[in-house]
């Protein structure tokens, strides 16, 4: 049923523009953002008269099919996309030739390579450079050096800094925001963020009150703070959505990232990796087997799917602990069943017509229960498996300070069995987290077995972690993780995974530190942790800012007010489900929307931190 | 499962742990397979339909029809029989098209002012300018930019411009404290992009002792500096900055990270040897030492093996052709590499397992693992059951393994030990129970009846467990004393079986 005759291609890809419905059903309409960002690029497009090429960095078609889809661009003359590539561009007609790609030095010396090796003599052909989110000084002059900087008749920016992934998520799919505040200090993310803060609020209204925790929120609250300044004397008149904007640094947090996520999502995450709203997966349980057609044709290629929320059923189990999807997929199951059932009732004309008008309405939800079901199926292959379970036991001894002063046996004998070193390098820096840094003696230890076994070159890699405080020598000061524990209740005995009643069951246990804070933030007020608050590193704080006269909300009775938390360094699937548990807790009265810079799991986090993971001698 | 259900539940008890098992999986996990055979039942009803009507429009690789990176591949394949046949139908270029958009403004509406386009009025063209000040009076121009002609800005204009992308020449700062301020200028304005365009004409108009002493008491310029000359690959000059600035740690790591880009062994051989000599912690110099120490024998002993494998006379080599060069790999690749090759070579040769050990100081741990492991893909029996050799005062041998017996059963398996090979290391498993699942699981059913008989039988009474007890019955032989004692169990009314 997946391959299409080429004739389906062209006529549904125009319908297929409406997709983006789903990021209009929540509190807050995204998709107001999502057609401003279309509507730029829509422009520049028609900046290059004529036909064009476009030229792309692979990685941006990702973050661009969130935005648009190919329909749009071939509305304004766009007749041939092609990848980066070194060497010559293939043969096309084109007035002009655009290249779409992120600012990094590497890719600039392929475009050179490109306009190099273009016949002069024959090609009248105009190039232009679309850089992604922002133009970069640094590689305009590599473009200077490579000579071929006076080929492009236009070099430009696309601002793309918050993109809509869901009704409530906003990203900027900035992989490397954490390394580069933490460990390079760079703070060019965070003017990346405070900008695409300004954009949020043109659009959605000035917000009134700014909580942060943390040197880089404190930053990005300057940050915004100077440019509203700048634009002194005109007043936005836009009413505000926002009621609060909470800006949390990952560093103020960095045990949650660690720990395996447990919700549905998370476990796709965690283990085939989710980007830009897509998953791959092994495709055997997605096979379609017909009667009498055997097993002949077995896909090879990775099943791609796409989960968000405008998938009923995903929508639905999404956020739920994996414990508790068996139950709602079967009964997902039988109601379908029941659905389908009802042919047999009707009888007149009428009741036939209208079970035949619902049939694609149920084919849909059928094909998306056997989808859930499969991937449901794989995921428990690997939760139900012995290392999954022994992984999680000495996560959960570590998060409740069982033996964290200690050399752990299991990690030695992950070592010793040579698995993935980032599963090792996620469980050390939760132990040292946990234990407020590792005494010496262990320290020294798990870096010798680690460099004994993985490879010396990996000492790079030991020293980031070390600069980013995930892996760090014990001090002199006593361990304060059990009291911000107890203090904040990050650990609680009865987690629900079934009917949760507490965000601790993303983590079936363990409450995510982040989202406590946001928690409590909310209710009682962040007064009542001050002395936890100065145990976490960075400032906290709060600014106000003033709202034309007339723009105050009145509130309705029991109207909810709607908070953004901005997630500086990464956010994961979990801490997003446990946010969304909280909106939907009735007497709350909140309801959050979620930003950050990149969504990501412990595995990519670490990986994002790593000196050359992929060495030469592996 | 390994761990056993009662080991389990007492261990979930004893400690406060109660999270994410599967005990209840018969209610919650297993329904996974009502919703299977759901799917599987409708299919059936709808099949004729499924091809024609499916409601989703996607490519089995997933992709949205449509969608951009599905359009690069499929406009890029066309692109091979261009001359054939055009990929997409072009659109006449005569007709303006029209914008479809709902929202009437873009983002560079909001930042840039008016958009210019063609000939033709965009949605957004068409909206006045207090519309745009409705939606985004914030984001208007600031006042500076209307002075476009006036060409000696402020050092706080210049940074604008630069944040905007605007031309703009910075050589009329030409004394250092003008350079400086500009300077202080960019880093308040926190972009990375400005303040690096900054330093490259800094970089470019001062002397590197200035430079440097100044981006002394500029952390964030100094981090962008370090990582602009990073990313040129400036090597030296990031070198001379960080002596300069007495971060004589960094530096020396900066240096050690090169070796990574350097393929012939003997050259990144010599370049580690060099490296002893900075100023690394004495932690991580260590480390160093124990690199190039690894590196040196690695080389030494890869043309001694070449060689050997050459002349064809040395047997393990043509049993066990090498697959992989040992150059650059890990210590314990290496260890494992030396006890596959050369086991029991006297402790003074390079390539010694032992002396390995001792020259590097491997745990005890890992050392006997990687033997383990190594003899066992051997199928060398005699030294797997040498390394756990050990006697007491009495003389008496008897096993002893610094790592469970039930991780040693795992290794063996997982060399394909035969059964008789396991049973032995099964039957050395301290905790009953977990013994006899091992024994089980690896089908070692004849030391559960020949070796441990009474015990197996004891255990499973214990466990109040009929059924075990059961199928045991079947395995051990007809007639026996074992199986009379088995039969005196099952019909022995005092104990209660639990199934």
């Amino acid at each position: 049923m997946m391959r299409l005759r080429r004739s389906h291609l062209i006529c549904c890809a125009a319908s297929k523009e409406k997709m983006a419905a789903h990021l209009s059903y929540g509190r807050v309409n995204l998709n107001i953002l999502r057609e401003a960002a279309r509507k730029e690029l829509r422009e520049f497009l028609d900046k290059c008269a004529g036909s064009k090429a476009i030229v792309w960095d692979e990685y941006l078609t990702g973050p661009f099919g969130l935005i648009a889809q190919y329909s749009l661009l071939k509305e304004h003359e766009v007749e041939k996309m092609f990848t980066l590539k070194n060497g010559r561009l293939p043969p096309a007609d084109v007035k002009n030739i655009i290249f779409f790609v992120r600012p990094r030095l590497e890719l600039m010396d392929i475009i050179a390579d490109n306009i190099t090796s273009e016949d002069r003599h024959h090609s009248s052909r105009d190039f232009h450079i679309l850089f992604v989110p922002r133009r970069s000084m640094l590689c305009e002059q590599r473009l200077k050096e490579q000579g071929v900087l006076a080929s492009f008749i236009n070099i430009d920016e696309y601002i793309l800094d918050l993109i809509p992934y869901d009704g409530d998520l906003l990203s900027m799919e900035y992989e490397s925001a954490f390394r580069e505040c933490y460990l390079e200090n760079d703070q060019t993310s965070l003017y990346h963020t405070a900008k695409g803060l300004m954009t949020l609020q043109a659009l959605y209204g000035t917000i009134p009150q700014i909580y942060g925790k943390g040197e880089c929120a404190r930053l990005v609250a300057n940050m915004m703070l100077r440019m509203k300044r700048e634009f002194a004397g005109s007043q936005n008149q836009i009413l505000p959505v926002f009621d609060t904007l909470l800006l949390l640094d990952r560093n103020v947090d960095l045990l949650t990232p660690l720990a395996t996520q447990l919700t549905y999502e998370g476990l796709i995450d965690e283990i085939y990796g989710i980007s830009n709203g897509y998953v791959k997966l092994p495709p055997e349980k997605f096979a379609q087997k017909k009667q009498g057609e055997g097993s002949k044709d077995l896909p090879t290629e990775p099943k791609k799917l796409q989960l968000n929320s405008a998938e009923e059923l995903y929508a639905e189990i999404r956020d739920k602990n994996f414990n508790a999807v068996g139950a709602a997929l079967s009964k997902k199951a039988k109601i379908i069943s029941a659905a389908f059932e009802e042919r047999h009732n009707a009888k007149t004309v009428g009741e036939i017509k209208q079970f035949v008008s619902q049939l694609p309405h149920m084919q849909a939800a059928r094909s998306s229960l056997a989808n859930h079901t499969s991937i449901a199926e794989l995921i428990k292959d690997i939760t139900t498996s012995e290392a999954f379970f022994d992984n999680l036991t000495v996560e959960q001894e570590f998060m409740t300070g069982v033996d964290t002063d200690k050399v752990n046996t299991y990690i030695e004998d992950c070592i010793a069995q040579k698995d993935p070193l980032i599963k090792i390098l996620r469980l050390v820096c939760m132990q040292s987290v946990c234990n407020n840094g590792l005494k010496h003696k262990v320290m020294d230890y798990y870096k010798r077995e680690i460099l004994q076994t993985y490879g010396y070159e990996h000492m790079l890699t030991l020293n980031n972690l070390e600069k980013a405080g995930l892996l760090k020598p014990q001090t002199g000061s006593r361990n304060n993780y059990p009291t911000i524990r107890k203090t904040l209740k990050l650990w609680m005995e009865d987690a629900n995974e079934q009917n949760p009643n507490d965000i601790s069951y993303v983590y079936s246990g363990y409450s995510p530190l982040s989202i406590r804070l946001t928690q409590i933030l909310a209710r009682p007020g962040w007064r009542s942790i001050e002395e936890v608050l100065k145990m976490l590193p960075g400032p906290h704080f709060e600014e106000r800012q003033q709202l034309p006269s007339g723009l105050h909300k009145k509130r309705q009775q029991g109207e909810n007010r709607t908070t953004l938390v901005f997630f500086l360094g990464g956010v994961t699937y979990a801490e997003i489900a446990a946010l969304r548990f909280l909106s939907q807790v009735e007497d709350s009265g909140m309801e959050y929307v979620i930003a950050t810079t990149k969504l990501i799991n412990g595995t990519t986090w670490i990986k994002s931190l790593m000196d050359r993971p992929e060495s030469p001698t592996q | 499962m390994i761990k056993s259900k009662v080991d389990e539940e007492d261990y979930w008890h004893s400690s406060k742990f109660k999270a994410f098992t599967f005990d209840d999986e018969d209610d919650e996990l297993s329904r996974l397979k009502e919703s299977r055979q759901a799917v599987n039942n409708i299919r059936r009803l709808v099949e004729e339909d499924d091809d024609e009507d499916d409601v989703e429009r996607i490519s089995w690789s997933g992709e949205p029809v449509g969608s951009i990176s599905w359009s690069v591949k499929e406009t890029a394949a066309s692109s091979q029989r261009a001359d054939r046949e055009p990929a997409f139908p072009k659109i006449s270029t005569d007709t303006p098209s029209i914008s479809r958009s709902q929202s009437g403004y873009s983002l560079s509406s909001l930042f840039k002012g008016k958009p210019k386009v063609g000939n033709f009025q965009t949605f957004s063209d068409a909206l006045t300018d207090s519309s745009v000040r409705l939606y985004a009076p914030e984001l208007r121009k600031p006042k500076s930019e209307y002075k476009d002609y006036v060409s000696d800005w402020s050092p706080e204009e210049t940074v604008q411009r630069l944040q905007q992308g605007k031309a703009v020449s910075l050589e009329r700062f030409r004394t250092l404290q003008d350079k400086l301020l500009l300077l202080d200028h960019a880093i308040a304005a926190h972009d990375g992009n400005v303040i690096t365009a900054v330093l490259i004409y800094l970089k470019r108009t001062l002397c590197k002792e200035v430079l440097f002493r100044e981006l002394e008491s500029r952390q964030t310029a100094l981090r962008h500096f370090i990582h602009y000359l990073s990313e040129t690959q400036n090597q030296r000059l990031l070198l001379e900055l960080h002596r300069a600035l007495g971060r004589a740690e960094d530096a020396a790591l900066l240096q050690y990270k090169e070796h990574l880009s350097i393929t012939d062994e003997n050259k990144r051989r010599d370049f580690l040897k060099n490296c002893l000599s900075l100023p690394f912690s004495a932690e991580d110099l260590a480390h160093v030492q124990d690199h190039y120490t690894l590196l040196e024998r690695q080389i030494i002993i890869e043309v001694t093996d070449r060689q050997a494998e050459r002349g064809g006379k040395v047997e393990i080599f043509q049993k066990f052709p090498r697959k992989a060069l040992i150059l650059n790999m890990p210590l314990i690749t290496t260890l494992y590499y030396c006890c596959f090759y050369h086991y029991a070579e006297p402790e003074g040769t390079f390539s010694s397992p032992l002396n390995i050990r001792q020259t590097f100081k491997i745990s005890e741990k890992q050392y006997f693992v990687t033997a383990l492991a190594a003899r066992a893909k051997l199928k060398a029996w005699l030294d797997v059951d040498a390394l756990f050799a050990s006697r007491n005062w009495l003389g008496f041998t008897r096993k002893k393994s610094p790592l469970s017996f039930q991780r040693v059963v795992d290794i063996l398996q997982k060399n394909s030990a035969p059964t008789h090979v396991l049973q032995d290391y099964v039957a050395l498993v301290d905790d009953g129970e977990l013994r006899l699942t091992l024994a089980q699981k690896h089908k070692c059913h004849d030391i559960v009846i020949s070796v441990r008989s009474a015990d197996a039988v004891q255990t499973y009474r214990d466990m109040k467990d009929r059924q075990l007890l059961l199928g045991y019955r079947g395995k051990v032989v007809r007639g026996s004393a074992e199986e009379r004692k088995i039969d005196d169990l099952l019909s022995n009314p005092q104990i209660r079986w639990k199934n």
